[in-house]
């Protein structure tokens, strides 16, 4: 997945990711078993482009956005920054880059402090950026607004005088402020009106044309993700279970948890027959996470290998990756 | 040209809402929800009624139960006429021998309208025994058959487990089989899948199928979600603001649009066969109930709008089968006559 020559086109590179978290039990709080939140992903973004992580709820998709910009220490793993291996940096170390890379997330009334008017939350990342004067911040901030669709003289009102949609405006314009050329957009849209939704996948896409952003893009909307990503990688349960481009997900999916999430989509043309769903979710066994295929209890095609071996995640095809045996053997 | 006098066949008529007006008072502000909304479900029928947030399809749902709270709420105006009654003009004792046994609704999180401290089995037998005079040990069994029917596997054991045992997919399809409990004749679903994954999605939508043509009941189903109702709905009405935009069915919604909000959402939808293409967006956003424009609701957002617009509250116009859009200015467009 890595050459060094192709690596000024990667803006960024995870290897191998794992982040495990403790389950504690009892008086004495002791450790009785581990949630392998992240388990071991990889992927990488190239530069300008957008790749997307989809998955269901509690895959882990979060959690690996909050691993990259290193909200959370990993416990395995790299995190390749332009080339820079960021993955052991300390808090101090990391600060310098911090500006480098920036999240938008899903609630935007939740990430805006209401008693903090739009255009001082938008201006502290100024402040941090090093503009000293004031003229010049203000200049600045007329542009970010600007730039996101907002009128400049909302800077003066409070969040929640903004609708939704509105709010994830400015929940942009602050992630712009420091000039990042990467963003993570954590399900970005899903708190919004479908007629709102439109409005920030194009916003989004505008300001990657103009200023030749990166974005990591987790969405459950496969629909969103077919849409707007060049690259989509699919979790399930702490794993990337098949990274492809968009087109080759969409059309020559390989591996069974893919195409049972594709055969989910419930398409906006009429009467497309929903097929039989490949997921059986009450045959979902917990301990299937202990050895061999996670995915093998719902699985249609599990044969008795999957239950012993480590499934690796193995190239199928020009830029196609997938964690299943069945799937390579195609 | 008006709705009202669309033809239609009253004995297949299940249940009719018309005109109806509920209005929520705050202080000065009166913010109508629902402001002359009238629709029909079958018998045997899926409806959806499909808009976005604050467009009045819940508060419309909670109306046919008598589950608006008063105050704010107030039905003004309307009638819900079921089984040859107007379920407005009934007393809360003759209502609640509706709710629930004639008319069931399922709420979108089932967590929060599960009871915790019950078990699943107290919880789904409550509606019956308030409805019908039966035998505890029969009332086990039809718990159990119930459990069975929405497709939960070892439901002997699963009546004495409490809500939080369950995943979120297992919970929604208790509360379909307390619903079904009293094999009503009409289930509301309100947004019953918008908390769930998408494959669990979509083994909901199934199982709803699969009810319907068991038990041959009606469904009325309320989402914000274009791609379930292209899956589940015979027809479909398109709120905005407190209005029905457009009804007719699937086919005629989403092939033939006719309202320029419906045709709006429709283009708005990602998919990958869009991809490069600019998605269209509808500008602006959703109006606040309580400071509606004037005029047609939808005419700050249209493309389409006309001076008349802004000072004239739009009528339905009839494409004929059934299929109607508020929007006369498309309407003449068209050169339909009346």
């Amino acid at each position: 997945m890595n050459s060094k020559n192709r690596n000024n086109h990667i803006i960024l590179c995870v290897k191998d990711l794992k982040k495990y978290f403790p389950i504690r039990r009892g008086f004495l709080q002791k450790i009785s078993g581990w949630v392998k939140a992240v388990d071991g992903v990889s992927f990488e973004i190239e530069r300008g482009k957008t790749m997307g992580l989809v998955g269901e709820s509690g895959c882990g998709k979060t959690t690996v956005a909050r691993l990259i910009l290193k909200l959370l220490a990993l416990d395995q793993g790299k995190i390749i920054y332009q080339g820079l291996d960021i993955s052991g940096f300390s808090e101090k170390e990391m600060r310098p880059h911090r500006k480098e890379m920036q999240i938008v997330f899903q609630d935007p009334f939740g990430s805006l402090n209401p008693r903090m008017t739009v255009g001082q939350s938008v201006e502290e990342g100024l402040r941090i950026l090093g503009i000293k004067s004031h003229t010049m911040r203000k200049v600045r901030l007329e542009k970010l607004m600007e730039m996101v669709g907002m009128s400049p003289d909302s800077t003066d009102r409070y969040p929640h005088e903004f609708s939704g949609g509105q709010r994830q405006r400015i929940g942009i314009a602050r992630a712009l402020s420091v000039e990042p050329s990467f963003i993570i957009c954590d399900e970005p849209i899903s708190a919004l009106d479908v007629s709102i939704q439109a409005q920030i996948i194009n916003l989004l896409k505008d300001l990657q044309d103009q200023l030749g952003l990166s974005y990591l893009f987790i969405s459950h909307d496969l629909n969103v993700v077919g849409y707007l990503c060049n690259t989509i990688a699919v979790m399930y349960m702490g794993q990337v279970m098949e990274y492809a481009s968009a087109e080759e997900i969409f059309d020559n999916p390989h591996h069974p948890y893919t195409r049972s999430l594709l055969a989910a989509i419930p398409d906006s043309g009429p009467r497309k027959k929903l097929e039989p769903t490949l997921i059986k979710e009450d045959a979902f066994d917990s301990s299937a996470a202990l050895q061999g295929c996670k995915y093998r209890s719902l699985c249609s095609i599990e044969a008795p290998r999957c239950r012993k071996e480590q499934v690796l995640f193995e190239k199928i095809g020009e830029g196609h990756f997938a964690r299943c045996w069945k799937a390579m053997k195609k | 040209m008006t709705q009202d006098k669309q033809p239609m066949a009253d004995d297949n008529r299940l249940i009719s809402v018309q005109d109806l007006k509920v209005y929520f008072r705050s202080g000065h502000a009166c913010a109508r929800a629902v402001d002359g909304v009238s629709f029909e479900v079958r018998k045997k029928e899926t409806v959806c009624i499909v808009g976005e947030s604050g467009c009045g399809k819940t508060v419309s749902a909670l109306s046919i139960l008598g589950l608006v709270t008063t105050p704010p709420g107030e039905i003004i105006d309307g009638r819900i006429v079921f089984a040859g009654q107007n379920l407005l003009e009934l007393s809360e004792k003759e209502m609640q021998k509706i709710r629930g046994n004639h008319i069931a609704m399922v709420f979108q999180e089932p967590l929060t309208s599960l009871n915790p401290v019950f078990t699943i089995g107290n919880q789904i037998s409550e509606a019956v025994r308030i409805h019908k005079k039966i035998g505890a040990e029969s009332l086990r069994e039809k718990c159990i058959r119930l459990l069975k029917d929405v497709g939960i596997p070892a439901p002997e054991q699963r009546l004495e487990d409490y809500p939080h045992q369950l995943s979120g997919g297992q919970r929604q399809r208790v509360m379909i089989a307390m619903a079904l409990a009293c094999d009503p004749d009409l289930i509301i679903a309100d947004e019953p899948t918008t908390a769930l994954d998408v494959t669990v999605q979509a083994q909901i939508l199934e199982l709803f199928g699969a009810i319907q043509k068991k038990q041959s009941m009606s469904i009325l189903y309320i989402t914000h979600d274009l791609g379930v109702v292209a899956a589940i709905a015979d027809r479909v009405y398109v709120m905005y603001a407190g209005m029905i935009a457009e009804q007719g069915n699937t086919e005629q919604i989403f092939r033939n649009a006719r309202h320029p909000y419906t045709q709006g959402l429709l283009a708005s939808l990602p998919s990958l066969s869009k991809r490069g293409k600019r998605l269209y967006n509808i500008p602006g956003s959703v109006p606040n109930p309580a400071y509606k424009p004037a005029g047609c609701p939808f005419h700050p957002r249209c493309t389409h709008k006309a001076p008349s617009c802004s000072t004239e509250y739009p009528k339905m116009c009839d494409y004929g089968q059934g299929h109607l859009a508020r929007c006369p200015i498309l309407f003449q467009d068209k050169g339909h006559h009346t």
